[in-house]
């Protein structure tokens, strides 16, 4: 399959030269691409679903290599690995059981996976606590089938090659989907947390946080907005520029200032690179910095991060590991300091050094709450076990705020735990 | 540590002795005939000795270690605490304490206890008193000469020792009865100073309240442990009653609370005053409604164009004042020097005019002269002081001198207060921050104080070895300036903006900060960033040291960066230096939604500052700060060997010292 190799080897070179940044583009990049891996590769009749996972994941490492730092890459293989694992789940309960509820069950991938996941998935608490009887099982997934848009139809092929395929790709479509649509759903939540007059801060640029405003901003509340500017890269420039112009009141701050400010700020909203599985993040260098200061005068501090966001990593030395240098050049200009660039110390050290990360780890600790769209599945279940009837509410329950102890229960929803570690995988 | 200190027992009689049964000091002592204290003495000096001779072991209170310890520590974090208060250290200072008093240094444990009691501080003014007679006469080499020694420090001294007596002999009554003539007054003046300051600001933020009157008020708001309440009132009004000058000098010593520039009526009439005609900015912020924010660019063609108008500025004030303006000059201790000397070019070309005296006239032209250059940008904190002491030499001319002797005096008093107080303290900083380096050390400073500068460079010339992390912010950059000085010099350097502090504060072991200013409650008033760095290095547990001259201690308190601050040219915040490509802010400055803003300036909590270094030795951080500060910056301006003992006993006097000093302390 030279196509898939093509673009497999563009979006390489595409990552290795950094040209595509920001966690949305590249999710959005790498999950396009394993869908067209997926679409092209001929699979057996049989182990059809080892074949995918196989294929996904070199593909996977491959781009995970590439940029090891733009965490969304492997997040979204993972996301694809475990879709794969959930249809091909789903696909041999149906062919098992009976074909009236097939719809349901591979509407309900997500369900299925915490209610009896496959021996090779560690059992989790809610999933022993919550196994509920079939019919009741099948009753809710059905339901919760009705979110799904373009369901149903694939009941009737009982070609199972292609039925697998097909389902899988619908299930990345939608993962696409969701990707894109993540920051209307979390900036639905925004009337909820945003008051009238107050004044809010944040950092850099991101725009899950623009709509998350923004929304606020259409729901007539009127409240202000600090943007430190978030140097070296000032993308707080831009952000304030598209704030102001849709009529918030925004004043662009210096990073320095930040201290300073934050005694009068209600609530730092921020954007974010990455979510780790302690629940700590991965933003913009200054972050820290900014959570810090927020913590010292108990401020709240709200991370909005869409469902790509979220690693199953623990980070471990985090401020190394999982940062990059970007170039000196964007500190000092060119030509300022070459007298002193080239001068060595005895040891034929250089004298100057230029350090300019570009990332910073906040721990959790001093994050207040996540807002995301992700859906809290054992939640969801747990509700639905205890009061079924209140199955309309459902969705209001489980989106929305959470706590950064709470993060390892999302991962345990989204991914699969053979998919932590992609590489080692791959090479054993 | 341990073995000088004695049992924390509170009963212990020799420090429920302190408040009480100080002997009153025989104040006719004479002098020693001199006794340098730049030579920190490790051997306990006697000459100087007024009191039991056990004194001569005392603690120094001013925390300055004898060069030999200067480089034998090396862990970073984990050191002894005796390193920093060594037991034979004593400049003369110390040995003016009585026995008394250095019980209770060693039993510090229970100073709480013993100050708790009513007039628990009045020990040290004995202290200070005696030891100003005694010392004044001495030379100080360090800090030059006393000249002219302070026919104030006398009078003063002779008006704190009536007080003393009066509060000796009525100490043991209760406490209500106990208020002195002195004091009622002093209470009486504080609140009719609270009175008109409120007045004034009609009922705008009680925080830019200055002068007398915030001090006193601070005196009894801001301390924060109750128990010190009636003491340091006590003290306040003490010193109040101490250095009471003439009815007229003090109203005029009371500087004016602040301008507020949401105050229309006010603005409208400084602006008929002002010489330079602002505009003021369309998109004002609104949170710093209270400060003056111009259109940057209009005033200076039009103060350029109207140099043959301003009649009244002197060409040399003149020349400052474009230099404040354009920002060719910034820095507090550059900008306090070149008002200084521009004054003195003034003062130098000055005539009385007929029928008027020198004293009114001069100080009327100089405040003249000042409108002008706060015109020009606000003035800062160290300036306003050398302001009050230029203002109070002026007032305190002997009326006999002719002219021409009198502005010969302004003049050395000038040279001698920017030496005294700002090239020597310097290099007394810089002989106590060195002992805080040793090899292997990595070092971290922000921006380009100037006192930092010279302990780095210091530090290099003696072979140390260390490593430099210049941390910078826009829209300055005034790091890059400091880097280049420091590796032209060959000292090993590492750059980054403010942003990455997280990242490199892991491999910091100090962190050496400038200052703009030292607040009452000890709060730290510097370069905007400021705080974003000592609180990461809080966070890092990685000891903060701030340097900054006594002759920048203020009496004001603060409790955030807002309430008093300095806004910016906002333009600069827009364009980036060498990044053409980032121009999103470009086209955007005239939407009405969008406001830059630029401060300045931001205020440090004490509780983010390990140790702070003035000309006067090393003192821990929270608690004293605030204690000292206050007290330093009453008397900055008026003699140094009264501030030094100041010092000494508000370190000794401060309550909880003894825990969270050790603690904070490297």
């Amino acid at each position: 399959m030279p196509g898939t190799q093509t673009l497999v080897n563009e979006l390489v070179t595409k990552l290795k030269k950094r040209r595509v940044e920001g966690s949305q583009e590249t999710a959005l990049l790498t999950a396009e691409l394993l869908r067209s891996v997926i679409s092209q590769l001929k699979v057996p009749p049989t182990n059809q679903a080892e074949t995918l996972i196989e294929a996904v994941k070199s593909v996977g490492e491959l781009l995970v290599a590439a940029n090891p730092v733009e965490l969304a890459v492997g997040n979204i293989v993972r996301r694809v690995l475990h879709i794969i694992r959930d249809e091909d789940f789903s696909v041999a309960t149906s062919s098992a059981g009976g074909g009236d509820r097939e719809t349901a069950e591979q509407n309900g991938f997500r369900v299925q996976t915490v209610a009896a996941g496959p021996p090779s998935r560690s059992p989790s608490l809610h999933a022993i606590l919550d196994r509920t009887p079939d019919s009741e099982k099948a009753h809710h997934s059905s339901r919760d089938g009705d979110s799904f848009e373009g369901k149903g139809k694939s009941a009737d092929r009982n070609a199972e090659s292609w039925k697998l395929k097909h389902d899988v790709i619908r299930a990345v479509n939608e993962l696409i989907e969701d990707i894109n649509s993540c920051h209307e759903q979390i900036a639905e939540q925004s009337v909820e947390l945003i008051h009238q007059n107050e004044i809010l801060l944040t950092f850099g640029r991101s725009r899950t946080v623009r709509e998350f405003l923004c929304a606020a901003k259409e729901k007539r509340r009127s409240f202000r907005v600090f943007v430190a500017e978030g140097a070296p890269k000032y993308q707080g420039h831009a952000l304030a520029k598209d704030l102001g112009a849709r009529g918030l009141q925004t004043t662009v701050i210096t990073d320095s200032a930040v201290f300073a400010m934050i005694s009068r700020v209600n609530m730092v909203v921020v954007g974010v690179h990455a979510v780790m599985a302690n629940g700590g993040v991965i933003g913009p260098v200054g972050l820290n910095m900014v959570a810090l200061a927020a913590r010292k005068h108990a401020v709240p501090f709200v991370v909005v991060a869409g469902p790509h966001k979220l690693c199953p990593l623990y980070p471990q030395n985090p401020q190394v590991l999982l940062n990059e240098m970007r170039c000196p050049s964007e500190l000092l200009q060119d030509g300022e300091f070459s007298d002193c660039m080239g001068v060595c110390n005895g040891r034929g050290n250089p004298l100057l050094n230029v350090v300019n990360p570009a990332f910073d780890y906040v721990p959790p600790e001093l994050v207040s709450l996540f807002i995301t769209d992700m859906y809290d599945h054992s939640n969801k279940l747990k509700i639905n076990g205890l009061f079924g009837f209140l199955s309309a509410g459902h969705s209001l329950f489980c989106r929305g705020g959470y706590n950064p102890s709470f993060m390892h229960r999302l991962i345990a929803d989204y991914y699969s735990a053979d998919d932590l570690d992609l590489q080692k995988r791959s090479t054993s | 540590m341990d073995p000088r200190r004695a049992p924390r027992t509170v009963s212990d009689p020799k420090v429920r002795k302190v408040g009480f049964f100080t002997d009153p000091p025989d104040r006719s002592l004479p002098g020693p005939p001199d006794h340098p204290i730049s030579s920190f003495p490790a051997s306990p000096p006697s000459t100087v000795d007024n009191s039991p001779p056990s004194a001569g072991n005392s603690l120094s209170p001013v925390m300055i270690p004898p060069p030999r310890h200067s480089s034998s520590i090396l862990s970073p974090l984990r050191r002894d605490p005796a390193e920093f208060f060594p037991l034979p250290a004593s400049p003369t200072a110390s040995t003016s304490f009585s026995d008394d008093v250095v019980s209770t240094m060693k039993g510090r444990g229970v100073a709480a206890a013993s100050s708790s009691l009513p007039g628990g501080l009045l020990f040290d003014i004995a202290a200070i008193k005696s030891a100003a007679s005694s010392v004044s006469a001495s030379g100080l080499t360090t800090v030059s000469v006393v000249n002219n020694l302070p026919i104030g420090i006398f009078e003063k001294g002779g008006g704190v020792a009536v007080e003393m007596q009066d509060d000796q002999s009525s100490r043991s009554k209760s406490l209500k009865e106990k208020t002195t003539k002195a004091e009622r007054r002093a209470l009486q003046e504080a609140q009719r100073a609270a009175k008109a300051t409120a007045k004034a600001e009609d009922g705008k933020t009680p925080a830019a309240a200055s002068g007398a009157a915030a001090s006193v008020k601070s005196g009894k708001s801001v301390k924060p442990p109750p128990s010190q309440k009636n003491d340091s009132a006590a003290l306040a009004a003490l010193e109040k009653a101490g250095d009471r000058p003439p009815e007229k000098d003090r109203k005029k010593e009371v500087p004016q609370p602040r301008m507020q520039f949401d105050d229309k009526s006010r603005v409208e009439k400084a602006k008929r005053r002002a010489v330079v005609k602002q505009t003021e900015a369309r998109n004002r912020v609104e949170l710093f409604r209270h400060l003056p924010q111009y259109e940057r660019g209009t005033q200076r063609t039009e103060l350029q164009s109207k140099f043959f108008e301003l009649d009244p500025v002197h060409p040399a004030v003149y020349k400052v004042g474009l230099q404040y303006l354009y920002g060719d000059i910034c820095g507090s201790n550059a900008r306090c020097i070149a008002m200084l000397q521009a004054f003195q070019e003034a003062i130098k070309d000055y005539s009385t005019p007929s029928e008027k005296t020198l004293a009114r006239d001069l100080t009327a032209k100089i405040g003249s002269y000042l409108s002008f250059l706060i015109e020009c940008r606000p003035l800062s904190i160290s300036m306003g002081n050398a302001i009050r002491f230029l203002k109070n030499r002026i007032a305190k001319l002997p009326l006999t001198l002719s002219e021409l002797e009198a502005k010969a005096t302004l003049r050395s008093d000038i040279d001698r207060f920017i030496n005294e107080k700002i090239i020597l303290a310097d290099k007394v900083i810089v002989k106590h921050a060195i002992t805080k380096i040793s090899d292997g050390d990595v070092l971290l400073t922000y921006g380009s104080p100037s006192a930092v500068e010279m302990v780095l460079l210091h530090a290099h010339e003696l072979g140390k070895q260390f490593r430099v992390v210049v941390v910078d912010s826009r829209p300055k950059l005034e790091g890059q300036l400091l880097l280049h000085r420091l590796v032209g010099k060959g000292i090993n350097c590492t750059y980054t903006h403010v942003n990455a502090i997280s990242y490199i504060m892991h491999e910091v072991t100090r962190v050496f900060l400038g200052a703009s200013s030292v607040l009452s409650n000890g709060t730290v008033y510097s370069k905007v960033g400021t705080a974003c760095v000592a609180m990461v290095a809080h966070a890092f547990r990685v000891p903060v040291l701030v340097c900054c001259e006594a002759y920048k201690f203020h009496e004001r308190v603060q409790l955030d960066s807002l309430c008093s601050n300095e806004l910016g040219d906002p333009d600069v915040i827009s364009k980036i230096h060498g990044r053409e490509d980032i121009n999103f802010l470009d086209g955007s400055t005239n939407s009405e939604n969008l406001q830059l803003l630029n401060l300045i300036y931001d205020a440090t909590p004490s509780d983010y500052i390990s140790m702070i270094i003035t000309d006067y030795g090393m003192v821990g951080s929270t608690h004293e700060c605030a204690c000292h500060s206050k007290r330093l910056s009453k008397r900055t301006l008026v003699d140094i060997d009264t501030l030094r003992y100041i010092i000494q006993s508000a370190i000794l006097a401060s309550p909880g010292r003894s825990s969270h000093a050790y603690s904070c302390m490297l």
